[in-house]
């Protein structure tokens, strides 16, 4: 499918990965556009439901990042995400959906080019799988 | 209210009969119903004919008790009609409501139901292959039964719905909430859960303090049950992510909610707020020291995270089924 452009929902924590998306960006560092990145205050906020929610409506991949271990700004917000990103894509794999469409990420503030190199790959990944399966059903 | 006597009907559909039982289980009340209703139809007890319904006029019965989930023509068909003919429409149990047990079949279609069912399984002998078809020519002529979905639905995504009174089976204390306020001509706004507004660990008899623990365990595995919230000693209990209104009447019995009163007020998705809940205790001492392999083993100890999770619910869950791949 070599039009298919697909669309991702970043979530990133106010402390870290948003201050690395930022510092992509102010280092002019190139990304693909497909990305829309939502701020929450910790990668702890990001609810299963919200991933859930996000692919029922028919978005190809879901992003959430987050401080790397022990540099959580609530200091432990990021492990717990870890834990429920895990057992959300093992949820997902018994649902057929496949699991590569969310992942998880430790991207501190001085990492731009971490956002980069993983949007990056996220997209390229996303490209392989297609559109998400529940788009056809949503429309 | 006037004089004359109410008109009740109960139907069921993909349910296995539990809720008609709940239905006898208010003991004398039943006595009360009786007096101050009429039965049209009741399949399960009594003998009525669905053109018997099909000649009633519209509205003609004041309220359906509805139970079942929907995943044939038949039970499509007589939702329809019932809804037509029914003043007041109640989805009765978790089947109606978000889709009970027989939702789970939404992990599979039709064709991979009737392998399993009339292939596949061990103690069957079907050499011909043969499998049941909507319609089938014999000599005396032409034979129907209904045509069976491969998807499972709930009642409201079927027909409209009017009142949801959740539970498998629901709660004796919540249908005499349902049929007092009937017979009183004191029913809720439209569209209301017959069910009170806070989780199943509300009404918990078990003591609660922090939850933290780092391994989860199935209800076999527990040698000795201390007298404390089940969640905290590694069994995997729906009651925080459960509504309630039951009484916790399994906690009772020492065994885990498993979630059949349907999500909490306001939540989305009950197994979303689950697994939230479950992997933010999960190996919470010390969890800055757990390498990635070590969090995935602890994660892996969650056997099946459908069943598990969308025991009663997955119809009506935000992923409705399985993705079936050709």
């Amino acid at each position: 499918m070599p039009d298919f452009e697909p669309s991702v929902v970043a979530f990133l924590c106010n402390w870290c990965s948003y201050a690395g998306a930022d510092l992509a960006g102010t280092s002019r560092l190139k990304y693909p556009p497909n990305v829309r990145s939502i701020r929450v205050m910790c990668s702890g906020r990001v609810d299963p439901v919200f991933v859930l929610d996000a692919l029922k409506e028919g978005i190809d991949g879901i992003l959430v990042a987050g401080c790397h271990p022990g540099d959580c700004h609530y200091q432990s917000g990021n492990y717990k995400t870890n834990r429920k990103i895990k057992l959300i894509k093992k949820l997902l794999d018994e649902l057929g959906i496949e699991s590569d469409r969310v992942r998880f990420e430790y991207i501190s503030a001085s990492e731009g080019q971490k956002f980069a190199d993983t949007v990056t790959e996220f997209v390229f990944r996303l490209k392989e799988l297609g559109p998400n399966p529940l788009k056809e059903e949503c429309q | 209210m006037s004089e004359e006597k109410l008109k009740f009907a109960f139907y069921w559909a993909a349910s296995c009969g539990g809720c008609e039982i709940a239905v006898l289980d208010i003991d004398e009340v039943i006595l009360d119903v009786a007096a101050a209703a009429d039965i049209l139809l009741w399949p399960v007890a009594m003998d009525f004919k669905y053109k018997d319904v099909e000649a009633m006029d519209d509205g003609h019965i004041d309220v359906c008790f509805f139970n079942g989930a929907i995943r044939n023509s038949e039970q499509e068909e007589l939702a329809h009609l019932l809804r037509k003919k029914s003043k007041v429409m109640v989805a009765f149990g978790s089947c109606a409501v978000t889709g009970g047990i027989p939702g789970l079949a939404n992990l599979s279609d039709k064709k991979g139901i009737f392998e399993t069912v009339y292939h596949d399984n061990a103690s069957i002998e079907n050499p011909e292959g043969i499998v049941p078809e909507p319609s089938s020519q014999v000599k005396e002529g032409e034979l129907t039964i209904p045509e069976f979905y491969d998807t499972v639905r709930t009642l409201d995504q079927t027909i409209e719905v009017d009142y949801y009174l959740p539970g498998c089976p629901p709660p004796t204390s919540l249908i005499l909430t349902a049929v007092t306020a009937i017979i009183k001509g004191e029913l809720p706004p439209k569209g209301s859960i017959i069910a009170p507004n806070k989780s199943v660990c509300d009404e918990c008899r078990f003591e609660k303090s922090d939850k933290r623990i780092t391994e989860i365990k199935r209800v076999y595995e527990v040698e000795k049950l201390e007298d404390k919230c089940l969640l905290e000693q590694g069994i995997i209990c729906l009651g925080p992510a459960t509504r309630g209104g039951c009484d916790a009447q399994c906690l009772k019995a020492n065994m885990p909610c498993t979630g059949c009163g349907g999500p909490t007020p306001n939540s989305l998705d009950q197994g979303g707020k689950m697994i939230s809940a479950l992997a933010s205790i999960l190996g919470l001492d010390d969890e800055e020291k757990y390498n990635d392999e070590q969090v995935d083993a602890l994660i892996d100890k969650v056997v099946d995270p459908v069943g598990t999770f969308y025991k009663y619910g997955l119809p009506s869950a935000l992923i409705k089924r399985k993705v079936m791949k050709e």
